[in-house]
């Protein structure tokens, strides 16, 4: 035996361990490959022997090959062996494996649950630790449900090592299982004072990083933080609790106040860098939050600023890079702080370091005026020319971009020279922001009605040396510019000095080589200047000069014809066929050039970035009325519209059935058509010409700009925008000089400005060089003021947007294994009843009346506490126990705010005072409510049920059941998504859920998933629209057109995409057809691949799920204007908890109130349609009572209800 | 939150690859590439800050790195960690690498065994948690827990060469042809450091406690079986022309715990 032992150990002598392993690929360096393969294939040998230690060596190996880039999941399962392994050695290095390579998607990762419990209840702290932090890395929200519970109970273990490593993995936890957050919290609290540096700072770490995603939710634990900032000595907490009030101060200004001491004294005081640095970091954050009433205001800014400067005058480059870095917040809402250190800041833009360079231009943002915006610029250009990495020049011209059409060109005195810099940018090469370019100059030529005769001479410059700028660069950088430099020329062609010149550079056959989207515009704007053409032409009686224009165009054009871009060969067909019939009309000597430049008649106003979105629904558009019916009422409708002018907020307030008058449908019409008009971006449809006449009027409210040019208009072939600094300056001089003279008798007038923001002091003096009309973007006349981004819905940190004052409801508890259940709590008829419960025990009736009462006031006393400690001064410093503490602070509130209740006082201080496992009081309350209350149920078991319906509960009212009462069984995993489609390629699953914003929408979310080995691109959704149901297509496309889908699938892969679908009638269920097309790519090519599917929308997926207290309930079942109907179905099996939580799910129905085998629950629809149910459980049957606004709808709902519950 | 520790070398080799989120590996190395790459560029004396942006999400993260001699440490974050906190973190994780292994530089992540020399560095100065902060001055000692200044030597973690002074040592023994990275040790020491993305201890006298324990047990245990076959590439090692067929067993193990306490 002992020799075979020996035998044993002398074989595994001659494995490779990992040395060997590494040795061995040193010295393969040619055919790296190949020997690694080699070794994965001897160690799949080792790992299907017996011995752990030969298989914990081969996972060792395989761990360093995984740092090397191969894939290991092929031996997930033997890592899960090497975890289970008894020995701490091969246990580490089983769970170092898994926590490489292991993730929600590792199949095998659900076998590991019982060996990870196993671990955690382990008495080897060792083992315990192990098992956490593997756990860290690879926990999965099954995983996380099921060990919440066993991660719990660690926190209070005796070793703070494990505490420690508990109370962090808690985060982790709710990551993945938001529903723990809530049972949890409190304990987490607890370790906020735990004796143990290590773990309080660990607890503190994970509330920062909870409160860091939803702040609001944590205000009132700024109490604690305070104190444990005034109290803390480390340095990593402190510095983690200042970032945390940096978040929260933005909700609650006064807490603002209150830090600024406690910071100011910590920025005196500490040596320690990296917390000054954030102490200002959130003083700056609280100045941010506050308005200017504070009286020592501006010494906190001074403070601040003073220090930063000596971080940026540091030859620490770190510190000088921070030190930037936070002054760019402070520029924001004190920017004339800022301003004082531009000596500094221009001083690091010559700093070797890139990111320091970065940071100061960042700052240079707020640093501009009108009198230093060309001198700072003329600086930018110089770095411009000098840089060399492409990414730093990228910067630096969106920088300049930036800094010069800033609040609306705010700070531009000369547009000549923004238009020559704009130019000069063109030169760069390489560039990826030739479209920022473009951008701005369509803006600026639009705008600035006074530049166009300047713009459009530059730009026909442009276009003349376009072979130079499209050939010197790639695709989709610089020749951008020409897009801008063609529409410019076109548009606003009237200006031209030779349009024949431009017209000949427009039509070059090199045109030919542009990208499609900038030929089209070449195309387009090739007929506006041949109109303008044959209109000069024709006025000055050349009808020659206009058939060689025509010539020109019928020998150029077929070559756009040819295109492949289709935009461009349908404009291009088209044009074609306008100037065939147009030569045949000059034939006959007609003349054309009037009707011709009618096409384009009319002015282009710039319209606002968001205005599409922000169109209100119109006035009158009820998506709930009937279309067919006629509105009820029309007496007075007439009025309305004009009182919408003056009364803002009555408009706004109550939404009306407005008869759509036709005054407002032309104007609506009217914005509409300017609105698309002026987007170049949009591709206009020539109007027809009655309606250019109707038009006309619109253009009138535009201001029109007087030119007065100080500077003479000439173009000097490329401009060097420094003479323009030099005029500039000369002009400046001029104008002083002559200010002098006139002794400011005269004032010159300033041009309207948007924002109507007051130039600075030093900015009075200049005057800008035109009198520049800015015209405002066009916003539609009655937009919204909300501005809000949704938010993405895909944020895995919103599901952890979670009340956490809310007291804990019965239905909140962490999931328990069903043999510790054994010890729950059971029914209380055979327990004691604790003393204070005892004590407290009064008729049943009043005293529920009365716990509601005082329940409520618990809650307003929340906001209370913080209230009242915001009001005071900070709580005493040296406060004895950290527990008493804070039960004082609440029993010195409830003194202000309900000095009658005197016995809920004793009653918490007994509470607290029996408190051995240190519970907050609130909690062990909590517990004690819930077992009286079952206490109750069985007691009034067999009562009238009636009478029970009618009794609000505001706990189960508020959390719809999801987890299960404790002593039901667990609830089997249930998923919404049901099955679309599938095919060899790729499976689809899908998901319809109700919109919550927009009434009569819907969003699909679809799973696609790759289960092929090649890469999906390219995937488009078509689905054919019926009358009643339509998909959301972007702007512009047409209803046949399919919805490309944002991603593309590599094998193996699934991801998400939402499709939003708007609904008119929700009372029935609907089917919708449609296609998924995509390419496969794999090695061996392409291939074109449909995939039909049938949408079904439910009624269901038109339900919210939606809370309603059981007052409610029955004021709406009584309301008696709700239809009946019920269904009934037998053989069900299921327990009634699951049956519920199931309802609720498939069906988005939220309990009311349950009772026994009988609940009523609510939901409503997208529409606001009200759906009760009550749902009762016999022997083995179901039987389901409805009452909904709508028949049709209830009867669709239950039948769908009853496919349901026939499963369970 | 801390999205992804890389230490690499010179030349782009990893020797720690620690990602808090999942990629897929080709990703990683991508990662890696790229992140040596951007890094590489950057002198010595400039801040060690990036904004990689495009590598590891969005805007909001950021690289902070630190680099010793033939290593560079990466650390990815998001905007919830402090700067100058992660580059003290950076700092005691090395100085914990350092204690466990002597010195820290590329061959002490390569090469591990007289890990026994520890206790010799002596004077342990407790790492007070002020200490542990960034100050502006300070000096630097081994073992001392100050935290960076901005002068050069900051850089690396000894004043003196040593680094190169080892390579010679171990070159000289003749047993330096190739290289071993620990990987294993290395992550042990990690996880006690931050753990699941988050910073779990900064006193490095906690966390050399720690691995000194789990270094007990694990020899209690008689560590991994590698231990024999450890012995068998020390004899290869010495390029004997033949492995004798009867070695005793009870001689390497007593020889065994000096040659290796990690694998």
């Amino acid at each position: 035996m002992a020799l075979r032992m020996v035998k044993g150990s002398i074989d595994r002598m001659f494995d490779k361990n990992l040395q060997d392993l590494v040795r061995g690929i040193r010295n393969h360096k040619e055919d790296e490959a190949k020997y690694i393969s080699q070794c994965i294939d001897e160690i799949k040998q080792e790992l299907k022997q017996d011995s752990i230690a030969v298989k914990a060596n081969a996972v060792c190996k395989l761990t360093y090959l995984q740092m090397l880039g191969y894939d290991i999941s092929w031996a997930a399962f033997n890592i899960i062996e090497v975890m289970s392994a008894s020995k701490f050695t091969f246990k580490r290095i089983g769970y170092l494996a898994a926590s490489q390579c292991f993730h929600e998607g590792t199949d095998v990762i659900m076998l590991t649950t019982n060996q990870i419990r196993k671990d955690l209840s382990s008495p080897s702290q060792h083992d315990t630790g192990v098992a956490l932090t593997g756990l860290s890395c690879f926990v999965t929200p099954d995983l996380a449900r099921d060990l919440a519970n066993d991660i719990m109970t660690l926190m209070s273990h005796t070793k703070p090592y494990i505490r420690k490593k508990a109370v962090l993995i808690m985060y982790k936890v709710f990551l993945k299982h938001p529903e723990s957050l809530r049972p949890a919290f409190p304990r987490l609290k607890e370790k906020l004072e735990d004796p143990d540096p290590g773990v309080q700072s660990a607890a503190v770490n994970v509330i920062c990083e909870l409160a860091r995603r939803n702040p609001k939710n944590y205000l009132s634990l700024a109490p604690l933080f305070f104190k444990l900032m005034t109290s803390s000595t480390n340095n990593w907490v402190l510095i983690k609790i200042i970032k945390l009030f940096g978040a929260l101060t933005p909700l609650e200004p006064r807490l603002g106040k209150k830090l600024i001491e406690p910071l100011t004294n910590l920025i005196h005081s500490t040596s320690a860098m990296s917390l000054l640095y954030e102490c200002v970091n959130t003083v700056i954050a609280v100045l941010i939050s506050l308005s200017s009433g504070m009286p020592n205001h501006s010494a906190s800014i001074q403070l601040c600023v003073q220090k930063l400067r000596i971080l940026i005058e540091d030859s620490d480059q770190n510190l000088k890079y921070l030190g930037l870095l936070a002054m760019s917040k402070i520029l924001k809402t004190h920017p004339k702080s800022v301003q004082s250190h531009k000596d500094l800041i221009l001083q690091c833009l010559d700093d070797k370091d890139e990111s320091i360079r970065l940071r100061a231009l960042d700052l240079l943002y707020g640093m501009v005026s009108k009198k230093s915006l060309m001198e700072i610029v003329k600086k930018l250009m110089a770095h411009v020319d000098k840089a060399e990495g492409t990414t730093y020049r990228d910067e630096l011209l969106t920088k300049i971009i930036d800094i010069c059409s800033q609040s609306n060109y705010q700070h531009i005195t000369n547009f000549e020279w923004y238009i020559s810099i704009l130019v000069e940018l063109t030169r760069l090469e390489g560039t990826r922001h030739g479209h920022l370019i473009a951008a701005q100059m369509l803006d600026v030529a639009i705008r600035v009605k006074a530049i166009r005769k300047f713009a459009v001479a530059q730009m026909s410059v442009l276009l003349d040396s376009a072979p130079l700028v499209a050939s010197s660069t790639q695709r989709n950088g610089i020749c951008e510019v020409l897009y801008a430099a063609a529409w410019i020329c076109g548009e606003f062609s009237e200006h031209l000095q030779e349009p024949q010149r431009t017209l000949e550079a427009m039509l070059r056959p090199k045109v030919t080589t542009l990208p499609g989207h900038i030929q089209a515009v070449y195309v387009q704007n090739v007929l506006k200047l041949y109109a303008s053409i044959l209109q000069q032409e024709e006025q000055a009686g050349q009808p020659e000069a206009a058939q060689q224009a025509t010539q020109l165009l019928l020998e150029r054009l077929p070559q756009f014809v040819q295109s492949a871009d289709l935009e461009v060969q349908e404009r291009a067909s088209c044009i074609l066929q306008l100037v065939k019939h147009v030569q045949k009309l000059q034939a006959k000597a007609v003349p054309v050039a009037e009707e011709l430049s009618a096409l384009f008649a009319g002015e282009l106003n710039p319209v606002a970035p968001k205005a599409q979105k922000k169109v209100p629904v119109p006035e009158g558009l009820d998506l709930d009325a009937w279309i067919n019916e006629p509105p009820s009422d029309s007496d007075s409708e007439d009025e309305r519209p004009k009182a919408m002018f003056h009364e803002e907020e009555q408009r706004h307030a109550k939404p009306r059935q407005a008869e759509v008058d036709e005054e407002e449908l032309a104007r609506r019409r009217e914005a509409r058509r300017q609105e698309q008009a002026s987007n170049p971006f949009y591709i206009k449809s020539s109007p027809s010409p009655h309606k250019r006449y109707q038009d006309a009027p619109g253009v009138e409210h535009i201001p029109v700009v007087q030119i007065d040019l100080s500077v003479p208009l000439k173009v000097p072939g490329l401009p060097l925008s420094e003479q323009y600094v030099k005029l500039e300056e000369e002009r400046r001089h001029r104008q002083k000089l002559e200010k002098d003279k006139r002794k400011k008798r005269k004032k010159e007038k300033r041009g309207r400005r948007r924002h109507g923001s007051l130039p600075t002091e030093s900015d009075e003096d200049i005057a800008p060089a035109q009198q520049v009309d800015i015209v405002t973007e066009e916003m539609p006349e009655n937009a919204l003021p909300s501005d809000e981004d949704d938010k993405d819905p895909n944020d895995p940190y919103r599901a952890l947007d979670i009340d956490l004052d809310k007291p804990l409801a019965d239905s909140e508890k962490l999931p328990v294994l069903k043999h510790r259940n054994a010890q729950a709590p059971k029914p209380p008829e055979k327990e004691d009843v604790p003393v204070v419960e005892k004590k407290s025990k009064k008729p049943k009736k009043k005293e529920k009346t009365h716990k509601e009462r005082s329940r409520k006031r618990e809650e307003g006393r929340k906001g209370d506490d913080l209230d009242f400690w915001l009001s005071t001064t900070p709580p005493p410093a040296a406060a004895p126990s950290p527990a008493a503490a804070t039960v004082r602070v609440q029993l010195g509130v409830s003194a202000v705010t309900a000095p009658k209740d005197d016995s809920e006082v004793t009653r918490r201080e007994q509470v607290a005072d029996e408190d051995d496992e240190a519970l907050e009081p609130k909690v062990r309350r909590k517990s004690t409510q819930k077992k009286k209350k079952h206490k109750k149920e069985k007691e009034e078991r067999g009562k009238d049920k009636k009478s029970k319906k009618r009794r609000p509960e505001r706990e189960e009212a508020t959390e719809p059941v999801q987890n299960g009462a404790p002593q039901e069984e667990p609830l089997p995993p249930m998923s919404s998504y049901c099955p679309l489609a599938e095919n060899a390629y790729v499976k689809m699953t899908y998901d319809v859920q109700g919109s919550l914003q927009e009434d009569s929408q819907v969003t699909v979310s679809v799973i696609l998933e790759n289960h092929s080995r090649s890469l999906l691109k390219n995937m488009e959704l078509s689905v054919l629209d019926s009358l009643n149901t339509k998909m959301a297509r972007p702007e512009g496309s047409s209803v046949h057109d399919g919805v490309p889908v944002p991603f593309q699938l590599p094998p193996g892969v699934s991801n998400e995409a939402q499709f939003v679908f708007s609904v008119q009638s929700i009372v029935m269920a609907q089917k919708l057809k449609g296609t998924l097309s995509f390419i496969a790519k794999d090695e061996d090519g392409a291939t074109q691949e449909k995939l039909d599917f049938k949408l079904h929308f439910s009624c269901s997926s038109y339900l919210l799920t939606t809370p309603c207290c059981s007052d409610a309930f029955a004021k709406l079942l009584e309301s008696g204007d709700l239809s009946v109907s019920s269904i009934k179905v037998d053989g069900i099996s299921m327990s009634f908890q699951n049956l519920l939580a199931r309802i609720c799910f498939h069906h988005h129905f939220s309990v009311v109130e349950r009772v026994d085998s009988c609940a009523s629950m609510y939901s409503r629809s997208i529409q606001g349609h009200h759906v009760c149910l009550l749902v009762k459980k016999g022997e083995s049957s179901v039987s389901v009572d409805g009452k909904c606004s709508d028949a049709t709808m209830l009867g669709n709902l239950l039948e769908e209800v009853k496919g349901t519950l026939a499963q369970c | 939150m801390i999205q992804a520790i890389l230490v690499f070398n010179n030349h782009g080799k990893p020797r720690l690859v620690r990602f808090y989120q999942r990629f897929p590996e080709e990703i990683q190395q991508q990662i890696v590439r790229e992140t040596f790459h951007l890094v590489l560029k950057r002198d010595d004396n400039i801040c060690n800050f990036l904004e990689g942006g495009s590598l590891i999400g969005g805007s909001d993260y950021k690289l902070i790195y630190r680099h010793y001699a033939t290593l560079y440490f990466v650390f990815c974050v998001d905007s919830s960690e402090s700067e100058l906190g992660i580059l003290d973190l950076i700092q005691v994780f090395v100085e914990t690498l350092d204690k466990c292994f002597e010195n820290v530089c590329e061959l002490d992540l390569i090469f591990h065994m007289d890990k026994d020399r520890v206790d010799r560095a002596g004077c342990v100065t407790q790492l007070s948690p002020r200490s542990c902060s960034y100050k502006a001055a300070g000096t630097l000692r081994r073992g001392f827990a100050r935290m960076y200044t901005g002068s050069v030597c900051s850089h690396r973690l000894c004043p003196q060469p040593p680094l190169c002074h080892c390579w010679k040592e171990r070159r000289a023994a003749g047993c330096l042809t190739w290289e071993d990275p620990v990987v294993s040790p290395v992550h042990y020491i990690l996880q006690e450091v931050v753990m699941g993305g988050m910073v779990l201890e900064t006193n490095m006298n906690e966390i050399v406690a720690q691995i000194e324990a789990q270094n007990r047990l694990e020899k209690s245990e008689g560590g991994l079986s590698a231990a024999p076959a450890r012995a068998v590439s020390a004899v290869k090692n010495i390029n004997l022309p033949e492995i004798p067929r009867n070695i005793n067993l009870g001689d390497l193990n007593i020889k065994v715990p000096n040659l290796s306490q990690f694998v």
